[in-house]
Protein backbone atom coordinates (compact mmCIF):
# COMPACT_ATOMS: atom_id res chain seq x y z
CA UNK A 1 0.00 0.00 0.00
CA UNK A 2 2.62 2.27 0.80
CA UNK A 3 3.71 1.62 -2.35
CA UNK A 4 1.25 2.64 -4.72
CA UNK A 5 0.18 5.59 -2.30
CA UNK A 6 3.05 6.99 -0.64
CA UNK A 7 1.79 9.02 2.32
CA UNK A 8 -1.40 7.20 2.85
CA UNK A 9 -3.50 9.62 0.61
CA UNK A 10 -6.91 8.96 1.03
CA UNK A 11 -8.42 8.28 -2.64
CA UNK A 12 -12.04 8.80 -2.75
CA UNK A 13 -14.26 10.73 -5.04
CA UNK A 14 -12.74 12.52 -7.66
CA UNK A 15 -10.06 13.70 -9.01
CA UNK A 16 -8.63 12.45 -5.61
CA UNK A 17 -5.33 10.34 -7.36
CA UNK A 18 -4.39 14.33 -8.56
CA UNK A 19 -2.35 16.86 -6.81
CA UNK A 20 -4.58 18.80 -4.57
CA UNK A 21 -6.76 21.44 -6.56
CA UNK A 22 -6.05 24.88 -6.77
CA UNK A 23 -8.36 27.48 -5.66
CA UNK A 24 -8.96 28.14 -9.29
CA UNK A 25 -9.60 24.50 -10.59
CA UNK A 26 -11.81 24.23 -7.53
CA UNK A 27 -14.06 27.28 -9.00
CA UNK A 28 -13.45 26.06 -12.42
CA UNK A 29 -15.26 22.63 -11.01
CA UNK A 30 -18.17 24.21 -9.40
CA UNK A 31 -19.19 26.40 -12.08
CA UNK A 32 -19.56 22.74 -14.25
CA UNK A 33 -21.64 21.62 -11.40
CA UNK A 34 -23.63 25.47 -11.44
CA UNK A 35 -24.12 25.13 -15.12
CA UNK A 36 -25.24 22.03 -15.36
CA UNK A 37 -28.18 23.22 -12.21
CA UNK A 38 -26.53 20.99 -9.54
CA UNK A 39 -27.03 22.11 -5.84
CA UNK A 40 -23.40 21.96 -4.20
CA UNK A 41 -23.08 21.16 -0.67
CA UNK A 42 -20.08 21.51 1.31
CA UNK A 43 -19.10 18.26 3.83
CA UNK A 44 -16.58 17.81 6.59
CA UNK A 45 -15.76 14.44 8.54
CA UNK A 46 -12.83 13.22 10.36
CA UNK A 47 -13.79 9.66 9.72
CA UNK A 48 -11.33 8.83 6.53
CA UNK A 49 -13.26 5.24 6.07
CA UNK A 50 -14.79 4.51 2.79
CA UNK A 51 -17.62 3.37 3.97
CA UNK A 52 -18.53 6.03 6.31
CA UNK A 53 -21.51 7.98 4.47
CA UNK A 54 -22.07 10.02 7.09
CA UNK A 55 -20.75 13.22 6.30
CA UNK A 56 -21.51 16.26 8.05
CA UNK A 57 -22.69 19.42 6.42
CA UNK A 58 -21.52 22.54 6.85
CA UNK A 59 -24.25 24.63 6.53
CA UNK A 60 -27.39 24.41 3.87
CA UNK A 61 -27.11 22.90 0.76
CA UNK A 62 -26.80 25.96 -1.55
CA UNK A 63 -29.35 26.33 -4.27
CA UNK A 64 -30.11 28.74 -7.30
CA UNK A 65 -26.51 29.81 -7.14
CA UNK A 66 -25.23 31.55 -10.44
CA UNK A 67 -21.38 32.21 -9.75
CA UNK A 68 -18.79 29.85 -7.45
CA UNK A 69 -17.72 32.81 -5.55
CA UNK A 70 -19.84 32.48 -2.83
CA UNK A 71 -19.29 28.80 -2.58
CA UNK A 72 -15.42 28.73 -2.37
CA UNK A 73 -16.34 31.67 0.22
CA UNK A 74 -18.03 28.70 2.09
CA UNK A 75 -15.14 26.37 1.61
CA UNK A 76 -12.79 28.36 3.04
CA UNK A 77 -14.98 29.55 5.99
CA UNK A 78 -14.89 25.51 6.62
CA UNK A 79 -11.26 25.10 6.56
CA UNK A 80 -10.81 27.38 8.79
CA UNK A 81 -13.47 26.21 10.85
CA UNK A 82 -12.22 22.48 10.44
CA UNK A 83 -8.50 22.53 9.19
CA UNK A 84 -7.52 19.66 10.50
CA UNK A 85 -10.46 17.16 8.80
CA UNK A 86 -11.53 16.23 5.50
CA UNK A 87 -13.67 18.42 3.54
CA UNK A 88 -15.52 17.53 0.42
CA UNK A 89 -17.96 19.39 -2.27
CA UNK A 90 -20.65 17.68 -3.81
CA UNK A 91 -23.43 18.61 -6.39
CA UNK A 92 -26.57 16.92 -6.44
CA UNK A 93 -28.55 16.29 -9.20
CA UNK A 94 -32.21 16.79 -8.72
CA UNK A 95 -33.45 15.49 -11.99
CA UNK A 96 -36.15 12.79 -12.20
CA UNK A 97 -34.28 9.63 -12.99
CA UNK A 98 -30.69 10.71 -11.12
CA UNK A 99 -31.27 12.13 -7.60
CA UNK A 100 -28.21 11.88 -6.55
CA UNK A 101 -24.59 13.30 -6.10
CA UNK A 102 -23.11 13.48 -9.48
CA UNK A 103 -19.91 14.91 -8.30
CA UNK A 104 -18.07 14.33 -5.64
CA UNK A 105 -14.11 15.60 -4.68
CA UNK A 106 -11.94 16.20 -1.67
CA UNK A 107 -11.28 19.43 -0.92
CA UNK A 108 -8.92 20.01 2.35
CA UNK A 109 -7.46 16.73 3.98
CA UNK A 110 -5.47 16.70 7.44
CA UNK A 111 -1.93 17.46 7.71
CA UNK A 112 -1.42 14.27 8.54
CA UNK A 113 -3.15 11.09 7.34
CA UNK A 114 -2.17 7.76 9.03
CA UNK A 115 -3.71 5.80 6.44
CA UNK A 116 -5.61 2.41 7.59
CA UNK A 117 -5.04 -0.70 9.50
CA UNK A 118 -5.89 -4.04 7.81
CA UNK A 119 -7.11 -7.09 10.25
CA UNK A 120 -7.64 -10.53 9.49
CA UNK A 121 -9.97 -12.31 11.27
CA UNK A 122 -9.43 -16.51 11.20
CA UNK A 123 -12.78 -18.12 10.28
CA UNK A 124 -14.21 -21.82 10.25
CA UNK A 125 -12.12 -23.76 8.19
CA UNK A 126 -9.16 -21.53 8.60
CA UNK A 127 -11.27 -19.10 5.84
CA UNK A 128 -9.69 -15.80 6.59
CA UNK A 129 -11.80 -12.40 7.01
CA UNK A 130 -10.31 -9.17 6.35
CA UNK A 131 -12.00 -5.61 7.46
CA UNK A 132 -10.36 -2.25 7.83
CA UNK A 133 -9.89 0.59 10.17
CA UNK A 134 -8.22 4.23 9.83
CA UNK A 135 -6.14 4.69 12.30
CA UNK A 136 -7.51 8.25 12.40
CA UNK A 137 -10.72 7.00 14.17
CA UNK A 138 -9.22 5.69 17.15
CA UNK A 139 -10.20 8.37 19.22
CA UNK A 140 -13.64 8.86 19.96
CA UNK A 141 -15.72 11.18 18.25
CA UNK A 142 -14.66 15.11 18.90
CA UNK A 143 -10.86 13.91 20.16
CA UNK A 144 -9.56 13.25 17.09
CA UNK A 145 -8.82 16.32 15.02
CA UNK B 1 -21.45 37.16 -24.50
CA UNK B 2 -18.91 34.83 -24.42
CA UNK B 3 -16.83 36.56 -27.51
CA UNK B 4 -16.84 39.68 -24.98
CA UNK B 5 -15.98 37.22 -21.90
CA UNK B 6 -12.79 35.89 -23.69
CA UNK B 7 -11.73 39.07 -24.50
CA UNK B 8 -11.92 40.71 -21.04
CA UNK B 9 -10.08 37.40 -19.93
CA UNK B 10 -7.21 38.01 -22.77
CA UNK B 11 -6.67 41.39 -22.23
CA UNK B 12 -6.56 40.53 -18.49
CA UNK B 13 -3.31 38.58 -18.86
CA UNK B 14 -1.35 40.80 -21.91
CA UNK B 15 0.01 43.83 -20.65
CA UNK B 16 0.58 46.09 -23.62
CA UNK B 17 4.38 47.66 -23.97
CA UNK B 18 4.70 51.25 -23.16
CA UNK B 19 4.61 52.63 -26.82
CA UNK B 20 1.69 50.82 -27.94
CA UNK B 21 -1.74 52.10 -28.69
CA UNK B 22 -5.40 51.18 -28.02
CA UNK B 23 -8.69 52.20 -29.55
CA UNK B 24 -11.39 52.91 -27.67
CA UNK B 25 -13.79 53.12 -30.58
CA UNK B 26 -12.99 49.53 -31.27
CA UNK B 27 -12.98 48.52 -27.25
CA UNK B 28 -16.49 50.60 -27.38
CA UNK B 29 -17.74 48.26 -30.22
CA UNK B 30 -16.42 45.14 -28.80
CA UNK B 31 -18.21 45.28 -25.60
CA UNK B 32 -21.42 46.10 -27.50
CA UNK B 33 -22.49 48.29 -24.70
CA UNK B 34 -24.20 50.65 -27.39
CA UNK B 35 -26.41 48.07 -27.51
CA UNK B 36 -28.03 48.09 -24.10
CA UNK B 37 -27.30 52.03 -24.16
CA UNK B 38 -29.73 52.11 -27.32
CA UNK B 39 -32.23 49.81 -25.42
CA UNK B 40 -32.15 52.00 -22.32
CA UNK B 41 -33.13 55.01 -24.54
CA UNK B 42 -35.50 52.90 -26.25
CA UNK B 43 -37.15 51.83 -23.26
CA UNK B 44 -37.00 54.53 -21.06
CA UNK B 45 -38.51 57.63 -21.30
CA UNK B 46 -36.98 61.37 -20.22
CA UNK B 47 -34.70 60.15 -17.04
CA UNK B 48 -32.02 62.46 -18.99
CA UNK B 49 -29.70 62.23 -16.33
CA UNK B 50 -29.72 59.21 -15.17
CA UNK B 51 -28.74 57.99 -18.47
CA UNK B 52 -26.38 60.60 -18.75
CA UNK B 53 -24.83 59.16 -15.53
CA UNK B 54 -25.14 55.62 -17.27
CA UNK B 55 -22.73 56.30 -19.96
CA UNK B 56 -20.80 58.31 -18.07
CA UNK B 57 -19.70 55.17 -15.94
CA UNK B 58 -20.00 52.95 -18.93
CA UNK B 59 -17.21 55.31 -20.41
CA UNK B 60 -15.08 55.18 -16.74
CA UNK B 61 -15.28 51.50 -17.17
CA UNK B 62 -14.18 51.37 -20.68
CA UNK B 63 -11.19 53.54 -20.04
CA UNK B 64 -10.30 51.35 -16.58
CA UNK B 65 -10.19 48.42 -18.92
CA UNK B 66 -8.02 50.27 -21.60
CA UNK B 67 -5.94 51.24 -19.21
CA UNK B 68 -5.67 47.69 -17.45
CA UNK B 69 -3.86 46.95 -20.73
CA UNK B 70 -1.07 48.91 -19.78
CA UNK B 71 -0.82 47.79 -16.58
CA UNK B 72 -1.85 50.92 -14.91
CA UNK B 73 -4.59 49.86 -12.16
CA UNK B 74 -4.92 46.51 -11.13
CA UNK B 75 -8.00 46.94 -8.33
CA UNK B 76 -11.50 47.02 -9.61
CA UNK B 77 -12.82 50.29 -9.10
CA UNK B 78 -15.94 50.62 -7.05
CA UNK B 79 -19.33 49.60 -8.69
CA UNK B 80 -21.49 49.88 -5.64
CA UNK B 81 -24.25 52.37 -6.28
CA UNK B 82 -27.54 54.18 -5.02
CA UNK B 83 -30.85 54.91 -6.67
CA UNK B 84 -32.89 57.48 -5.14
CA UNK B 85 -36.22 58.75 -6.78
CA UNK B 86 -40.04 58.29 -5.95
CA UNK B 87 -41.84 55.15 -6.92
CA UNK B 88 -42.32 53.86 -10.45
CA UNK B 89 -39.79 56.06 -11.94
CA UNK B 90 -37.46 53.03 -13.18
CA UNK B 91 -35.07 52.28 -10.56
CA UNK B 92 -35.63 48.47 -11.50
CA UNK B 93 -35.43 48.69 -15.10
CA UNK B 94 -31.98 50.85 -14.48
CA UNK B 95 -30.89 48.44 -12.25
CA UNK B 96 -31.67 46.09 -14.32
CA UNK B 97 -29.62 47.14 -17.38
CA UNK B 98 -26.99 48.41 -15.03
CA UNK B 99 -26.36 44.68 -14.81
CA UNK B 100 -25.99 43.88 -18.16
CA UNK B 101 -23.61 47.00 -19.33
CA UNK B 102 -21.60 45.52 -16.17
CA UNK B 103 -21.75 42.29 -17.83
CA UNK B 104 -20.66 42.90 -21.02
CA UNK B 105 -17.60 45.42 -19.95
CA UNK B 106 -16.36 42.37 -17.93
CA UNK B 107 -17.28 43.85 -14.71
CA UNK B 108 -19.71 41.46 -12.93
CA UNK B 109 -18.99 37.53 -14.27
CA UNK B 110 -22.96 36.55 -15.01
CA UNK B 111 -24.79 39.68 -14.80
CA UNK B 112 -28.35 38.56 -12.89
CA UNK B 113 -30.01 40.73 -10.88
CA UNK B 114 -31.09 39.36 -7.67
CA UNK B 115 -34.03 42.09 -6.35
CA UNK B 116 -34.56 41.59 -2.30
CA UNK B 117 -35.87 44.10 0.75
CA UNK B 118 -35.25 43.76 4.06
CA UNK B 119 -37.45 40.61 4.45
CA UNK B 120 -34.91 38.60 2.70
CA UNK B 121 -31.96 39.32 4.67
CA UNK B 122 -32.95 40.13 8.08
CA UNK B 123 -34.15 37.31 9.93
CA UNK B 124 -36.65 37.02 12.98
CA UNK B 125 -34.44 35.55 15.88
CA UNK B 126 -31.07 35.76 16.92
CA UNK B 127 -28.40 34.07 14.47
CA UNK B 128 -30.87 33.98 11.54
CA UNK B 129 -29.90 36.96 9.78
CA UNK B 130 -26.38 35.94 9.40
CA UNK B 131 -27.07 33.01 7.22
CA UNK B 132 -30.24 34.25 5.73
CA UNK B 133 -28.00 37.53 4.65
CA UNK B 134 -24.95 35.43 3.23
CA UNK B 135 -27.14 33.17 1.38
CA UNK B 136 -28.26 36.05 -0.51
CA UNK B 137 -25.55 37.76 -1.15
CA UNK B 138 -24.13 34.33 -2.56
CA UNK B 139 -27.21 33.81 -5.19
CA UNK B 140 -26.04 37.50 -6.03
CA UNK B 141 -22.19 36.44 -7.16
CA UNK B 142 -21.47 37.17 -9.97
CA UNK B 143 -24.35 39.24 -10.61
CA UNK B 144 -25.48 43.00 -9.20
CA UNK B 145 -27.24 42.65 -5.54
CA UNK B 146 -30.43 45.43 -5.94
CA UNK B 147 -31.81 45.65 -2.43
CA UNK B 148 -34.99 48.04 -2.72
CA UNK B 149 -36.12 50.06 0.31
CA UNK B 150 -32.77 49.12 1.63
CA UNK B 151 -33.68 52.17 4.41
CA UNK B 152 -35.61 49.82 6.12
CA UNK B 153 -32.62 47.96 6.97
CA UNK B 154 -31.66 50.24 9.45
CA UNK B 155 -34.57 51.00 12.36
CA UNK B 156 -32.73 52.98 14.81
CA UNK B 157 -36.07 53.16 16.86
CA UNK B 158 -35.21 48.99 17.64
CA UNK B 159 -31.81 48.94 19.30
CA UNK B 160 -32.73 44.98 19.44
CA UNK B 161 -33.15 44.89 15.88
CA UNK B 162 -30.93 43.10 13.51
CA UNK B 163 -30.81 44.95 10.49
CA UNK B 164 -27.21 46.42 11.94
CA UNK B 165 -26.05 42.66 11.64
CA UNK B 166 -26.94 42.62 8.31
CA UNK B 167 -25.61 46.04 7.44
CA UNK B 168 -22.13 44.42 8.63
CA UNK B 169 -22.13 41.36 6.53
CA UNK B 170 -22.90 43.24 3.66
CA UNK B 171 -20.40 46.09 4.24
CA UNK B 172 -17.90 43.47 5.03
CA UNK B 173 -19.09 41.71 1.19
CA UNK B 174 -19.05 44.77 -0.42
CA UNK B 175 -15.22 45.40 0.48
CA UNK B 176 -13.78 42.12 0.45
CA UNK B 177 -15.81 40.70 -2.78
CA UNK B 178 -15.72 43.66 -5.11
CA UNK B 179 -14.76 41.91 -8.05
CA UNK B 180 -17.51 38.96 -7.41
CA UNK B 181 -20.76 41.52 -6.49
CA UNK B 182 -22.13 44.69 -7.42
CA UNK B 183 -24.55 46.43 -4.29
CA UNK B 184 -27.44 48.40 -5.70
CA UNK B 185 -29.36 50.12 -3.11
CA UNK B 186 -32.80 51.92 -4.12
CA UNK B 187 -35.26 54.05 -1.75
CA UNK B 188 -36.69 57.46 -1.32
CA UNK B 189 -34.25 60.17 -1.44
CA UNK B 190 -34.68 61.57 1.89
CA UNK B 191 -35.11 58.14 3.90
CA UNK B 192 -31.63 57.07 1.88
CA UNK B 193 -29.88 60.24 2.93
CA UNK B 194 -31.03 59.49 6.58
CA UNK B 195 -29.77 55.94 6.33
CA UNK B 196 -26.14 57.24 4.83
CA UNK B 197 -26.13 59.42 7.67
CA UNK B 198 -26.07 57.20 10.40
CA UNK B 199 -24.04 54.19 8.24
CA UNK B 200 -21.39 56.22 7.00
CA UNK B 201 -19.44 53.20 6.34
CA UNK B 202 -21.93 52.33 3.74
CA UNK B 203 -21.65 55.87 1.88
CA UNK B 204 -18.40 55.55 1.91
CA UNK B 205 -19.12 52.14 -0.05
CA UNK B 206 -20.80 53.40 -2.54
CA UNK B 207 -19.47 55.23 -5.66
CA UNK B 208 -22.24 56.40 -7.79
CA UNK B 209 -25.22 58.18 -6.59
CA UNK B 210 -28.33 58.47 -8.86
CA UNK B 211 -31.37 60.33 -8.62
CA UNK B 212 -34.05 59.53 -10.65
CA UNK B 213 -36.51 62.53 -11.00
CA UNK B 214 -40.66 62.42 -11.49
CA UNK B 215 -41.93 62.53 -15.02
CA UNK B 216 -43.79 65.13 -16.43
CA UNK B 217 -47.05 64.46 -17.75
CA UNK B 218 -45.67 64.76 -21.23
CA UNK B 219 -43.27 62.13 -20.79
CA UNK B 220 -46.07 60.15 -18.89
CA UNK B 221 -47.95 60.37 -22.10
CA UNK B 222 -44.97 58.73 -24.32
CA UNK B 223 -44.89 56.29 -21.51
CA UNK B 224 -48.34 55.58 -21.68
CA UNK B 225 -47.64 55.33 -25.44
CA UNK B 226 -45.03 52.52 -25.12
CA UNK B 227 -46.77 50.29 -22.55
CA UNK B 228 -49.82 50.13 -24.55
CA UNK B 229 -47.69 49.37 -28.08
CA UNK B 230 -46.05 46.86 -25.81
CA UNK B 231 -49.59 45.32 -25.21
CA UNK B 232 -50.84 45.33 -28.95
CA UNK B 233 -53.07 48.51 -27.84
CA UNK B 234 -53.89 51.30 -29.01
CA UNK B 235 -55.74 55.08 -28.52
CA UNK B 236 -58.08 56.88 -30.22
CA UNK B 237 -58.03 60.20 -30.86
CA UNK B 238 -60.45 61.21 -28.55
CA UNK B 239 -58.97 59.03 -25.80
CA UNK B 240 -55.18 60.17 -26.40
CA UNK B 241 -56.91 63.94 -25.41
CA UNK B 242 -58.90 62.28 -22.66
CA UNK B 243 -55.22 60.31 -21.52
CA UNK B 244 -53.66 64.04 -21.52
CA UNK B 245 -56.09 65.20 -19.38
CA UNK B 246 -55.90 62.70 -17.28
CA UNK B 247 -52.43 62.36 -16.28
CA UNK B 248 -52.32 65.88 -14.89
CA UNK B 249 -55.11 65.41 -12.43
CA UNK B 250 -54.00 61.72 -11.16
CA UNK B 251 -50.39 63.41 -11.02
CA UNK B 252 -52.12 65.88 -8.20
CA UNK B 253 -53.91 63.33 -6.42
CA UNK B 254 -52.38 61.40 -3.32
CA UNK B 255 -50.31 58.18 -3.85
CA UNK B 256 -48.95 59.26 -7.40
CA UNK B 257 -46.36 56.30 -8.64
CA UNK B 258 -45.33 57.90 -11.73
CA UNK B 259 -45.06 54.64 -14.40
CA UNK B 260 -46.74 52.51 -12.34
CA UNK B 261 -50.10 54.50 -11.72
CA UNK B 262 -49.86 55.15 -15.67
CA UNK B 263 -49.64 51.60 -15.93
CA UNK B 264 -52.86 50.61 -13.14
CA UNK B 265 -54.61 53.67 -15.12
CA UNK B 266 -54.21 52.22 -18.42
CA UNK B 267 -55.14 48.40 -16.92
CA UNK B 268 -58.63 49.59 -15.70
CA UNK B 269 -59.19 51.47 -18.90
CA UNK B 270 -58.65 47.74 -20.69
CA UNK B 271 -61.04 46.71 -18.28
CA UNK B 272 -63.60 49.11 -18.92
CA UNK B 273 -62.92 48.46 -22.59
CA UNK B 274 -63.56 44.82 -22.41
CA UNK B 275 -66.49 45.58 -19.98
CA UNK B 276 -67.74 47.51 -23.07
CA UNK B 277 -67.63 45.06 -25.47
CA UNK B 278 -68.76 42.81 -23.78
CA UNK B 279 -72.13 45.13 -23.13
CA UNK B 280 -73.35 44.56 -26.82
CA UNK B 281 -71.81 41.65 -27.36
CA UNK B 282 -73.96 40.83 -30.42
CA UNK B 283 -72.42 43.14 -32.61
CA UNK B 284 -69.34 41.67 -34.59
CA UNK B 285 -65.70 43.19 -33.73
CA UNK B 286 -62.97 43.86 -35.97
CA UNK B 287 -59.32 43.68 -35.46
CA UNK B 288 -59.91 48.10 -34.33
CA UNK B 289 -62.40 47.40 -31.94
CA UNK B 290 -59.98 44.66 -29.99
CA UNK B 291 -56.95 46.95 -29.92
CA UNK B 292 -58.46 50.61 -29.36
CA UNK B 293 -59.32 52.30 -26.44
CA UNK B 294 -61.69 55.16 -26.48
CA UNK B 295 -62.21 58.16 -24.49
CA UNK B 296 -64.86 56.97 -22.45
CA UNK B 297 -63.08 54.43 -21.14
CA UNK B 298 -60.52 56.77 -19.08
CA UNK B 299 -63.43 59.02 -18.65
CA UNK B 300 -65.29 57.24 -16.47
CA UNK B 301 -62.67 57.19 -14.47
CA UNK B 302 -63.31 58.90 -10.61
CA UNK B 303 -60.55 60.70 -11.23
CA UNK B 304 -62.55 62.79 -13.65
CA UNK B 305 -65.51 62.30 -12.06
CA UNK B 306 -65.29 63.12 -8.18
CA UNK B 307 -62.16 64.10 -8.87
CA UNK B 308 -60.74 61.09 -6.13
CA UNK B 309 -58.82 57.76 -7.04
CA UNK B 310 -59.99 54.61 -8.70
CA UNK B 311 -60.95 52.25 -5.61
CA UNK B 312 -57.29 50.37 -6.44
CA UNK B 313 -55.10 50.13 -3.13
CA UNK B 314 -52.26 48.55 -6.44
CA UNK B 315 -52.31 52.59 -7.22
CA UNK B 316 -51.06 53.91 -4.06
CA UNK B 317 -47.54 52.54 -1.88
CA UNK B 318 -49.42 50.22 -0.24
CA UNK B 319 -47.72 47.28 -1.73
CA UNK B 320 -44.68 49.45 -3.28
CA UNK B 321 -42.50 46.09 -2.69
CA UNK B 322 -44.14 43.31 -5.14
CA UNK B 323 -45.06 46.19 -7.77
CA UNK B 324 -41.62 47.67 -8.15
CA UNK B 325 -40.05 44.72 -9.68
CA UNK B 326 -42.52 45.10 -12.50
CA UNK B 327 -42.16 48.32 -13.76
Amino acid sequence: MAMSNPGNRVTQGQFSFLPELTDEQITAQIKYALDNGWAVNIEYTDDPHPRNTYWDMFGMPMFDLKDPAGILMEINDCRKTFPNMYIRVTAFDNTHGWEAPRMSYIVNRPPNEPGFKLQRTERDGRSMGYTITSYAADKPEGERA
Amino acid sequence: MSDTENATAEQNTEILPEGASVNLQEEFEQSQVQEVLDKLDRELVGLVPVKTRIKEIAALLLVDRLRRQFDLTSETPTLHMNFTGNPGTGKTTVALRMAEILHRLGYVREGHLVSVTRDDLVGQYIGHTAPKTKAVIKKAMGGVLFIDEAYYLYKPENERDYGGESIEILLQVMENNRDDLVVILAGYKDKMDRFFESNPGMRSRIAHHLDFPDYSSEELEAIAELMLSDLNYQLSADAKKALHDYIPLRMKLPHFANARSIRNALDRARLRQANRLFADRNKSLSKSDLTTLDAEDFLVSRVFVEGKLDGDPADGILNPVSMDKTD
